[in-house]
């Protein structure tokens, strides 16, 4: 319904906290994607044109290269795959919003950036390392063993802290992408957003089955 | 020609407001309806909701999923336009950036003002909200009383229109019968919360917003509001048909195309507009009230933000409904021979005593609401019932450790998904993923409750604001710097918010293992963080003692008025628009009797 004030606070608070990150942390293999060194982009600013729909990329560019993409999109079906009931979230534009989300120059993106972009080179890497091929490449079998070991979390010295922290973030940031679309919206039951004649209160049977009925007035 | 620009500004009004929002509308408003000629100058840009309101529009159509960021903290489509709690060109410097100490001031540069994203939550003070200091020696006690302010409280809630009940509690007044407009039905949290809370001896009623559950009566409601005034009666009936009632859909956060809810822009400027007698300026960032050699008011100095040039503006009176601190920037910075401290400050009280609201949370998942069949929960936009104040006898009797209550604003249901928050459950060290996420997914959706506490906070002497010697704005207007301290009555009651919140939830069958904070200065959210800041001005029983008189007019200067929350000399828990209001109509009131008697 809104808003948690302490949300909208913690969003302004961690500006400065990416600069830091910036200028202390590597941004991994930039595979000659352009202008990740440096902010890329102005943000939409204070008064963006709310009416106008958008899509990833319309307001800064796109900063993942090709390959990292694949990958994120591999990834994007582990963490929500397709079943009988509604589709994998790539195929709902999760992939592009992860890659608007890193790309954004606002503090709080720019400090996730360094953080999925290494993430997903360290997938690559640790694949390689597994199974002589990098993510992409290996059986599903061999992704979900290595989603296995970093959806675990990870003690803060251990070898593996990064990758589960990654892991967190990047399931984070699926579930938002996907959870926001109708079709997600579908899948996780909600049914609004449409105008209605009159606002009936919830079910009389859900009311009956959890023994509310005296709590009904007004 | 209403949308005026400088150069067409006339030089015959007999009132300039500043500002647009809650205080601004209200002034503007009832001076126009009531025939003085009225200008209203705004800092920010024009906005009219019914066509630049996102009513529909999901996330995935808004850049990062609509999530917020510091050029829109609400988020994508919060109606705030080029506000927040820093707008780029207009610094605000803190003493201290130690935690606790800091006050984050929120703005908002737009016509409406903050009214357009507001909660819509519209509680009265009761009585003894008005005398605080009676009661429990802290504070201060206001020059008027409940009864004073009662009708204007009618008036406010039968002109914008407010869903509630009367349930005659202790300090939660009534309205008159029929000026409330029927509630909607709780939602299933919200009755869970209901029939636990009884057990643990805390009430829930249907909330009082100010948003439109059925039209508004537009035959009998304009002669009530403005009698003998039949132009007034027929300017507003035309408008108050304009107003559709809610259709149970979209946030209120938003704005509301359909004017459904109470924005300064749905309820107050058009009806004013209509009446010929309101021309409004924006883009128009006021910079000092001037003053002839008798010590009156002549008008408003402002600088045009499209061209950095100055202008100044007459009238007879000038109502300053800036915001509480925007106002004291204003007096401050109107400095004169006359008046070398700023005008309106022989006390040497502008800019002291400023408030906001105590505000804290907590929440859980609730077991007992998981898998629910899908069902619409959108509502009304925002909260059906809250908690009032339920303790006064306990605290009455010094059972609480801290002075003056608060009441309980509820999160539940199943909202429109957004781009924040976490959708698996990780306990159990792992980050859930998968088929697992999928089910969990649709397992918590909507089964998580939170409270929100919001305060009463006790002016103290180290909450204020001032000049700041050195800083200035991008139009090199010096700019305010701000003080702040909590006391432990604000630290003890947060405690108490959250030791009741996590028994609460637990009587709801959460059972989380995460426990809040004994420490309430660790839970407290920032000074100004609730967007509740009242004070500065405050109005008092002597000119030594206080800003204004009861009427909210200057002790100094008797043109000049301060409609918005400044002249609070206390903050109640209840949310400060409703009173803002009520208060800004009876100032206006007073006003044109000024002006008929010709005192100003």
């Amino acid at each position: 319904m809104r808003i948690d004030r302490r949300l909208a606070i913690k969003w302004i608070i961690t500006a400065g906290a990416g600069a830091v990150i910036l200028g202390g942390r590597s941004l991994g293999a930039p595979d000659g994607a352009p202008g990740r060194e440096a902010y890329p982009a102005h943000g939409y600013g204070t008064d963006p044109d709310v009416m106008k729909p958008y899509k990833p990329g319309d307001y800064w560019p796109l900063v993942l290269s090709d390959a990292e993409r694949g990958t994120a999109a591999v990834l994007c079906d582990i963490v929500i795959p397709a079943d009988s009931r509604s589709p994998g979230a790539s195929s709902v534009g999760v992939v592009d919003f992860v890659d608007e989300w890193v790309s954004a120059p606002y503090p709080g993106n720019v400090n996730d950036r360094p953080r999925v972009v290494d993430g997903l080179a360290w997938l690559d890497a640790e694949s390689t390392k597994r199974f002589g091929m990098p993510f992409t490449g290996a059986s599903q079998e061999q992704r979900i063993a290595i989603c296995e070991d970093i959806s675990a979390d990870a003690p803060e010295d251990s070898a593996l802290s990064h990758a589960s922290r990654f892991f967190r973030l990047f399931r984070d940031l699926v579930a938002r992408g996907y959870y926001t679309t109708p079709v997600g919206m579908k899948e996780i039951g909600y049914v609004g957003n449409v105008p209605l004649a009159a606002f009936e209160g919830p079910p009389a049977d859900l009311i009956a089955r959890l023994g509310l009925a005296d709590e009904v007035k007004g | 020609m209403p949308f005026v620009t400088p150069d067409s500004v006339s030089d015959k009004y007999d009132v300039i407001v500043v500002g647009s929002g809650a205080a601004g509308g209200q002034s503007a408003y009832t001076l126009a309806m009531e025939g003085a000629k009225v200008l209203m100058i705004e800092a920010g840009r024009t906005y009219d909701p019914r066509s630049e309101t996102p009513m529909f529009q999901t996330p995935d159509q808004a850049p990062l999923r609509g999530a917020g960021n510091p050029d829109k903290p609400f988020g994508y489509y919060d109606a705030t336009i080029d506000g927040g709690w820093s707008v780029p060109g207009e610094p605000y410097t803190n003493v201290s950036t130690e935690r606790g100490r800091k006050f984050m001031w929120w703005r908002a540069r737009m016509l409406g003002g903050r009214t357009n994203h507001w909660g819509r939550i519209s509680l009265r003070n009761g009585p003894y909200d008005f005398k605080p200091r009676s009661r429990d020696g802290l504070g201060f006690d206001w020059p008027i009383g409940y009864e004073d302010v009662a009708p204007y409280y009618d008036k406010v809630e039968m002109l914008v229109g407010v869903y509630g009940t009367n349930e005659g509690l202790e300090n939660t007044p009534n309205s008159p019968e029929g000026v409330l407009l029927p509630p909607p039905k709780a939602r299933i949290g919200e009755l869970l919360a209901r029939q636990r809370g009884r057990g643990i001896g805390i009430p829930v009623i249907p909330a009082h917003r100010a948003v439109l559950s059925r039209p508004l009566d537009f035959r009998t409601i304009p002669a009530k509001l403005h009698p003998g005034n039949a132009k007034a009666q027929k300017v507003l009936a035309e408008d108050m048909q304009n107003r559709a009632a809610c259709f149970w859909a979209t946030a209120c956060g938003r704005g509301c195309s359909i004017r459904a809810n109470y924005q300064s822009t749905t309820v107050h400027i058009p009806p004013a507009l209509a009446t010929g007698n309101l021309d409004i300026v924006t883009g128009a960032m006021a910079r000092e009230v001037t003053v002839d050699a008798a010590g009156k008011a002549t008008g408003v100095t402002y600088v045009d933000k499209a061209t950095g040039r100055e202008h100044h503006a007459s009238a007879r009176a000038v109502v300053l409904a800036a915001s509480a601190c925007e106002t004291v920037r204003l007096l401050l910075n109107s400095k004169s021979a006359l008046f070398p401290d700023g005008l309106a400050n022989s006390s040497g009280l502008v800019g002291k005593y400023i408030m906001d609201t105590v505000g804290a949370s907590w929440g859980g998942n609730i077991p007992l609401l998981e898998d629910l069949p899908p069902h619409n929960e959108d509502g009304a936009g925002g909260d059906h019932v809250y908690t009032p104040w339920w303790l006064y006898k306990e605290q009455l009797a010094g059972k609480l450790g801290f002075a003056r209550g608060y009441h309980v604003e509820f999160t539940t249901g199943r909202q429109m998904p957004q781009a924040y928050g976490t959708y698996g459950n990780d306990t159990g060290g792992r980050t859930s993923y998968g088929s697992r996420l999928k089910e969990e997914a649709r397992r918590h959706y909507g089964a998580y409750v939170s409270f929100t506490g919001r305060g009463e906070m006790i002016p103290n002497k180290d909450s204020y604001c001032e000049i700041d010697p050195k800083v200035v704005d991008k139009w090199g207007i010096p700019v305010l710097r701000f003080t702040w301290k909590w006391s432990e009555h604000e630290i003890r009651q947060v405690a108490h918010m959250q030791r009741t919140f996590a028994d609460w939830i637990a009587a709801m069958g959460c059972v989380s293992k995460n426990t809040p904070s004994a420490d309430g200065s660790r839970a407290i959210e920032p000074g100004g963080s609730i967007i509740h800041e009242v004070g500065g001005t405050l109005m008092g029983a002597t000119p030594s003692t206080s800003v204004t008189n009861s009427w909210s007019q200057a002790w100094d200067v008797k043109n000049v008025f301060v409609a918005d929350g400044g002249v609070f000399p206390s903050n109640a828990d209840k949310n400060p628009t409703l009173t803002i209001m009520a208060l800004a109509w009876r100032t206006a009131d007073r006003i044109l009797d000024e002006m008929r008697r010709g005192n100003i």
